[in-house]
């Protein structure tokens, strides 16, 4: 069931952020910042953390999922190291995906030339 | 300009600018976000099945994403992909890696340094900043009020 919902979730969660571009003056980078904040502060609430359960990858893969994935690791780490997890948790848990987009970015761009 | 020249102004802005497909784009949005939601899923189901548990399984589940965007954006394949599902490409983490990886290919002329290597952040810099601002300030909410994770 989690890969119906996978697809449902992803989908409806791109079509509000279709909704902002089209329907107000917003630019694609304003629309993320948008949807990562918007993650974030639905992360911090048990709400997230279900559609997680249910949505699987529908949840995870949209940039609210990063959101998400931020405070996840945030309440990880303040939970072992107190205060200072404010500031180690939230890169740690995404240091993955960061880390492989910059890898990956950077061998697309030494490897591959843009067409025109 | 008077004010009602504005307006006529305006007006006019309004009746000349190309309509949106709205409908159309939503429906792509919603098939192209939910077919790489449903990649993801799968990538993230072969992960599980190996025995990593749910939380290990969705690192490795991006990294692979953010690999498979990086090759698409290099052959112009996912360029194709976000005309035709505008914020369906755009919204999952292949468009962040997408978002990425695109200027650092199209400003390589400009060097190793200021063109790829500081490009690589032109969409991706406010969305990590803004990301990380929101999240600390959530999890101090939520240290402050004792809110359990």
């Amino acid at each position: 069931m989690t890969f119906l919902w996978a697809f449902v979730i992803g989908g409806a969660m791109c079509v509000a952020a279709q909704c902002l571009l089209d329907w107000t003056n917003l630019t694609p980078a304003h629309v993320l910042v948008v949807f990562v904040v918007a993650g974030a502060i639905a992360g911090g609430t048990p709400w997230y953390h279900a559609l997680v359960q249910w949505a699987g990858a529908g949840a995870t893969v949209p940039l609210p999922g990063f959101g998400y994935t931020l405070v996840k690791g945030i309440g990880k780490a303040v939970a072992q190291e107190g205060v200072w997890g404010l500031f180690t948790g939230g890169l740690s848990a995404a240091a993955g995906g960061i880390k492989a987009a910059v890898l990956f970015g950077l061998a697309a761009a030494l490897v591959f030339r843009p067409k025109a | 300009m008077s004010q009602s020249a504005q307006a006529r102004y305006q007006y006019w802005v309004k009746t000349m600018r190309p309509k949106k497909p709205v409908a159309m784009n939503l429906v792509a949005a919603f098939l192209v976000g939910g077919a790489i939601s449903e990649v993801g899923q799968i990538i993230q189901w072969v992960f599980l099945r190996q025995g990593l548990s749910p939380e290990k399984a969705s690192t490795p589940t991006a990294i692979v994403l953010i690999g498979l965007s990086a090759l698409f954006t290099g052959l112009g394949w996912y360029d194709r992909l976000t005309k035709l599902g505008g914020m369906g490409a755009s919204l999952p983490i292949t468009g962040f890696a997408n978002a990425m990886v695109a200027p650092a290919m199209e400003f390589r002329a400009e060097g190793l340094v200021l063109g790829v290597g500081a490009r690589l952040f032109t969409v991706a810099g406010p969305v990590l900043a803004w990301g990380m601002a929101a999240a600390f300030v959530v999890g101090l909410v939520r240290l402050v009020f004792g809110v359990a994770i």
